[in-house]
C-alpha cells in the first residue's frame, strides 16, 4: 500500500508546471535493413501552457538524442626509443555510441552550466569517466580525444541554432542518424529553458533495430555460433569451387 | 551501393569490397599468400572494427585459397603429401604458439614485440629473396648453359626419408615438419596465415620448385584459416558473413586470374615480385612505428589491454 501511495503523494507535492512539452516524432523506430544508409528523424512539438506567454526571458529548446552507452578503453601513443607505441590507457566508464544535441540558441545561452551539470546534456557531460589509473595526470585529454574522434566520424554532433521555435509555442528540428548506427534504445530528451534554467523536460525513446536478413544473421551468430561458422565456411568453399568451375568452362571455349 | 553489415554494424560500399577482394585474390593465386596482411589494414581503413576484420578475413581467405588450389590442382602444381606434412607441423606449432603468446601477454608489451619481430623478419626474408632472385635473373641472362645441379646440404643427411613426387624431392620428413611447426608458432603469435613465411621457407629451406610452392602453400592455408574462422565464430562472434560474401566473390575470381597470371611468369620473376611485396609490407609496418601518427589516441573495446 505504501508503495502505491508514495508516487501519488509525490505527484501531488510537485509544483504545478507552467509550461510542458507535447512531442511528436516522424518515427520512433529505426529499422536497419541490408541497404540501410542513415536515417533522418524529424522531432516536432508544442509547448502546452495554461497561463499567458512570458515574453522575457525567451523560451529556448534543447534536444539531446543519445545512442546506447558502454565502457571504452582509450589508449595514447608515445615515442619510446624512437618508435611510437601505446603507453597509457584510460577506461571511460560510460560513453554513448551516438550523441546529438540540437539547440534553438547557442548552447551556453540555452542552458546554464549548472543545469547542464544537473541533467548531463552537453557532450562532455554525457561521457563519464570515474578515475584515471595512477600516474596519468591528464585524464581529461583522454575523454577529449573520444569526443574529437567521434565528432570527426559524425557520431557526435553539436547542432546549435538548429531547433526553430515559432511564437514560443511550436518547435521542430531534424537529426541525421549516420549509417553506422548501433542497435539499441536511443533515449531522447527535450528541455524547455528560460534564461538558462530548465523549466520542463520530457523523455522518450527511439528504438533502433535490425530487421529481416540482418536480424536473422545477427541472431544466428549469437545463438548458434558453430552452425553460423560452418555456414560461413560452406559458403566460402562453394564460392571457391564455383569460380574455379566457371573459369574452366570459359577457358574451354 | 551501400550495404549495412549485420555484425560489424557499419554501412559500406559493396563495389569497393568486391574490388578489394578481387585485388587480394589475384595476389593470393599468384604467390600463394593468404593476403590477410594486406586486407586487414584496408578493412580497418574503411571503418570495420579490427576484431571483425581479422575474423572475417580468415573466412574470405578460405574461399580464395580453395579457388586457387583447384586451379593449381588442374595444373598438377600442388604437392598434397608435402602439404599434409607441413599442415601437421603447422597445427602443432599453432598450439605451441598460443602457449607462448599467453606467456608473452602475461609479461606485457606483447603487441610491440610482435610488431618488431614482424618488421625484422619480413625485412630479412624480403631482402634475401630479392638479392637471390635478382642474381638468378642475371645468371639466366648471361649464360643459358646447363641448369645447376641440385645442391646437397645437411638437410639431405637426415633420417626418415620420404619421396615427394610432385616436388621432385626425396628428403627426410623432419625439415618440412620443422618448417610447419615454426610457421605455426609465428602465425599464432603474429595472427597471420603464414603464407609469407611459408613460401620462402619452402623455396629456400626445403628446395621445392617455385611453381609447386604456391599451390601447396594455398592448400595448407585453407585448413589453417578454416580453423581460425570457426574459432572466431564460436568464441568472439566476430565473423561477418555479409562482409565475407562481398569479399569472397571478388576473392575467388581474383584467385583464378592470379593463378593464370602466375603461369606467364618465370620462377625468378615470381620470386622477385613476392620479395618486393614482402619488403613493401615491411616498410609500411616500419613507417607505422617510426612516423608520428596524426591521432595519438585510439578508442578500443573496454577490458582489452
Amino acid at each position: 500500500m505504501k508503495r502505491l501511495l508514495l508516487p501519488l503523494l509525490m505527484m501531488i507535492a510537485t509544483p504545478v508546471i507552467a509550461e510542458e512539452v507535447v512531442l511528436g516524432l516522424s518515427q520512433d523506430q529505426v529499422a536497419i535493413t541490408a541497404d540501410f544508409d542513415g536515417s533522418e528523424i524529424l522531432l516536432f512539438g508544442a509547448v502546452k501552457r495554461e497561463s499567458p506567454i512570458l515574453q522575457e526571458p525567451p523560451l529556448e529548446v534543447v534536444i539531446a538524442v543519445s545512442g546506447p552507452s558502454g565502457p571504452l578503453t582509450v589508449r595514447r601513443k608515445e615515442r619510446k626509443f624512437g618508435i611510437w607505441v601505446n603507453t597509457d590507457a584510460v577506461e571511460i566508464d560510460h560513453a554513448p555510441s551516438f550523441y546529438a544535441v540540437a539547440t534553438s540558441a547557442p548552447f551556453n545561452e540555452a542552458m546554464s552550466n549548472v543545469e547542464d551539470q544537473r541533467h548531463s546534456v552537453s557532450i562532455p557531460r554525457a561521457i563519464r569517466s570515474v578515475g584515471a589509473p595512477m600516474g596519468i595526470d591528464d585524464a581529461q585529454s583522454f575523454s577529449e580525444a573520444v569526443i574529437r574522434i567521434r565528432t570527426n566520424e559524425g557520431a557526435y554532433q553539436v547542432l546549435e541554432n538548429t531547433v526553430s521555435v515559432d511564437q514560443q509555442t511550436l518547435f521542430r528540428t531534424s537529426i541525421k542518424m549516420p549509417a553506422n548506427l548501433t542497435e539499441g534504445d536511443y533515449p531522447t530528451r527535450i528541455f524547455l529553458t528560460r534564461g538558462g534554467k530548465v523549466i520542463s523536460n520530457y523523455e522518450t525513446v527511439i528504438n533502433v533495430n535490425k530487421v529481416g536478413l540482418e536480424r536473422w544473421l545477427f541472431d544466428m551468430s549469437r545463438n548458434q555460433p558453430l552452425l553460423y561458422g560452418l555456414m560461413s565456411l560452406a559458403i566460402a568453399i562453394a564460392a571457391g569451387w564455383m569460380a574455379s568451375a566457371a573459369f574452366q568452362v570459359l577457358q574451354r571455349r | 551501393m551501400q550495404i549495412y553489415l549485420p555484425i560489424a554494424e557499419v554501412s559500406v560500399n559493396a563495389f569497393l569490397l568486391l574490388g578489394l577482394g578481387g585485388m587480394v585474390g589475384i595476389l593470393s593465386g599468384m604467390f600463394g599468400v593468404g593476403g590477410g596482411f594486406l586486407m586487414t589494414p584496408l578493412l580497418f581503413f574503411i571503418g570495420i572494427p579490427p576484431a571483425v576484420a581479422v575474423a572475417t578475413e580468415a573466412n574470405q581467405i578460405v574461399a580464395s585459397s580453395f579457388s586457387g588450389v583447384l586451379a593449381h590442382l588442374r595444373r598438377k602444381t600442388v604437392d598434397l603429401k608435402m602439404g599434409t606434412v607441413l599442415l601437421t607441423g603447422g597445427l602443432i606449432g599453432a598450439a605451441l604458439g598460443v602457449v607462448i603468446f599467453n606467456y608473452l601477454k602475461s609479461q606485457g608489451q606483447v603487441d610491440l614485440l610482435v610488431r618488431l619481430c614482424y618488421v625484422v623478419f619480413l625485412g630479412v626474408i624480403g631482402s634475401l629473396m630479392f638479392i637471390e632472385s635478382l642474381n638468378a635473373i642475371r645468371k639466366s641472362r648471361t649464360n643459358s648453359g646447363p641448369p645447376k645441379r641440385k645442391k646437397h646440404n645437411w638437410v639431405h643427411g637426415l633420417p626418415l626419408k620420404m619421396r615427394f613426387r610432385v616436388s621432385g624431392l626425396y628428403i627426410s620428413v623432419i625439415p618440412p615438419l620443422m618448417v610447419g611447426v615454426l610457421v605455426g608458432i609465428l602465425s599464432a603469435i603474429m595472427g597471420v596465415g603464414g603464407g609469407f613465411i611459408m613460401v620462402p621457407a619452402m623455396i629456400y629451406l626445403l628446395g621445392m620448385p617455385t611453381k609447386v610452392v604456391v599451390g601447396t602453400s594455398l592448400f595448407q592455408i585453407i585448413f589453417v584459416t578454416g580453423f581460425t574462422t570457426l574459432l572466431h565464430a564460436t568464441t568472439n562472434y566476430t565473423v561477418d558473413i555479409a562482409l565475407a560474401v562481398l569479399l569472397l566473390v571478388g576473392g575467388v575470381i581474383g584467385a583464378q586470374i592470379g593463378t593464370r597470371l602466375g603461369t606467364y611468369l618465370k620462377a625468378e620473376q615470381l620470386r622477385i615480385l613476392l620479395a618486393l611485396l614482402v619488403i613493401l609490407v615491411c616498410a609500411k609496418l616500419a613507417l607505422d612505428l617510426l612516423l608520428e601518427p596524426s591521432e595519438l589516441f585510439s578508442i578500443g573495446a573496454a577490458g582489452g589491454h
